[in-house]
């Protein structure tokens, strides 16, 4: 099939097809709207990507996305130093800080332990935890992996190496979701639930 | 093409961003892999983690292409299994282990010993000896069994203590003596069927017994290397009874 446009929007619609929620059609779309706004939209966007792609950068502390180096979170001295809170990935840390739950610092895996994909201890960001861990400053870890086998596995992973370090070690806790219905939850949830149950 | 079957989730690749390649330990086909659509989902997620009894439908056009599963949850077990570190180190080995198996071969008995293996994982004093007995039937239901039952050297069948490496077959305590540091230790609670309590080191005799004959004819050739779940167990294994010792002290 011929293309519809010029070989410059149809780069640009690829590309955006590439994004997650956007398949060729929807990308299709996205970029007809942009041509259409031009000024408005295509050409403030094209400048605030050049500037991302310019100074996003990885935190070489905790492996957030950034545009600094150290990031924010761990240049902030409002933060609560002694507080670590560890997690599989900056999607997840952004969560946390939309919810406002955690007002310590953080540190970023970069996944978790699998033994399909063959990810092993060494692809992950855990040496440098050790190393945060063993300062002076920390005092407690908080593993914030999923609950998921995988996530799971590598929380138990880390408690074992963390054990060291003599920092106090926490994790999140599994169980019914705020507004969640009982009849409505996996069995799986519910068994994490009934298990995980304390005293009121 | 359609079956409807039983099985235990083994592991789950996300395919796109909403579907999942889902493979399967079924009662009736064996190790068996398809597409669910919609397996990233809030929904599926839960259901899908390895461990979990399903009860699965399977789709395809023709018997050789992937298919499309459409799952429902039999048993949750991996959210009980979770909070226990060696619980869970027993169900991801155990996963990864099935692995070995090929595709959509049917293994009936050895998935019945899996589930009894999986519903034991909750008790820490009992699994890690039905593991190793897994591992052995894993072995013999793919023609590299074990015989433990009398000597090589000396046919008989008493006082049974080692393992030849290369032959796979007991050998006795008088015949073995002169070869001990050549030959694998056999636990007692592995000989003749006998159901006796496994000790720590029993256990870790045995996983060592059958690692090498699991490693030598089944992942060698074709991974190359047992995989890492299972290496991770061992240490698990081997830390909690290294906890055991030292709180008896």
């Amino acid at each position: 099939m011929s293309s519809l446009s010029g070989p410059e929007i149809e780069r640009l619609i690829q590309l955006l097809g590439k994004l997650p929620g956007l398949g060729p059609r929807s990308a299709r779309r996205a970029v007809l709207h942009l041509v259409k706004k031009k000024q408005t939209l295509l050409e403030p966007l094209a400048v605030a990507m050049a500037d991302a792609a310019e100074k996003a950068v990885i935190c070489t502390t905790c492996g957030n996305v950034d545009t600094q180096d150290p990031c924010m979170i761990c240049i902030d001295p409002r933060r609560e130093p002694k507080s670590l809170c560890v997690v599989e990935d900056v999607g997840d840390l952004w969560a946390l800080e939309r919810a406002g739950a955690h007002k310590g610092r953080y540190h970023v895996l970069g996944g978790t332990l699998s033994a399909l994909d063959g990810i092993g201890p060494e692809d992950l960001t855990i040496g440098s935890l050790l190393e945060r861990a063993s300062g002076d400053e920390i005092v407690e870890v908080i593993l914030a992996t999923n609950a998921t086998v995988d996530g799971q596995t590598t929380a138990h992973y880390i408690t074992d190496r963390l054990a060291t370090t003599g920092v106090s070690v926490t994790r999140l806790a599994h169980g019914v979701p705020v507004g969640g219905e009982l009849d409505y939850l996996d069995d799986g949830t519910l068994a994490a639930a009934m298990k995980s149950r304390r005293p009121v | 093409m359609e079956w409807r079957d039983e099985g235990v989730v083994l592991s789950v690749k996300s395919h796109g961003e909403t579907s999942a390649i889902v493979e399967l330990f079924t009662s009736e086909h064996g190790r068996h892999a398809g597409l669910v659509r919609g397996g990233a989902s809030r929904r599926m997620k839960p259901v899908l983690q390895p461990g979990n009894t399903v009860s699965a439908t399977w789709r395809a056009r023709l018997p050789d292409h992937l298919g499309n599963f459409t799952i429902d949850l039999g048993r949750a077990r991996a959210g009980i299994l979770m909070d226990d570190p060696l619980s869970l180190a027993g169900l991801s080995g155990a996963c990864a282990v099935v692995s070995a198996l090929p595709e959509r071969e049917r293994h009936t008995a050895l998935y019945e010993a899996f589930i009894v293996l999986l519903d034991t994982l909750e008790e820490v004093d009992v699994w890690p000896a039905v593991f190793v007995r897994f591992e052995l039937g894993l072995l013999q239901e793919l023609g590299f069994g074990l015989d433990l039952t009398k000597c090589a050297a000396t046919g008989k069948t008493d006082d049974l203590i080692y393992v030849s490496p290369k032959t796979g077959r007991a050998v006795s305590r008088e015949a073995g003596e002169p070869y001990e540091k050549r030959l694998y230790r056999l636990p007692p609670f592995l000989v003749g069927g006998r159901v006796t309590a496994a000790e720590p080191e029993d256990v870790a005799d045995g996983l060592r017994l059958t690692g090498h004959f699991l490693e030598r004819y089944l992942f060698g050739p074709f991974h190359g290397r047992l995989p890492d779940a299972r290496y991770r167990l061992i240490d698990r294994l081997s830390n909690a009874a290294n906890a055991k010792t030292l709180g008896a002290q």
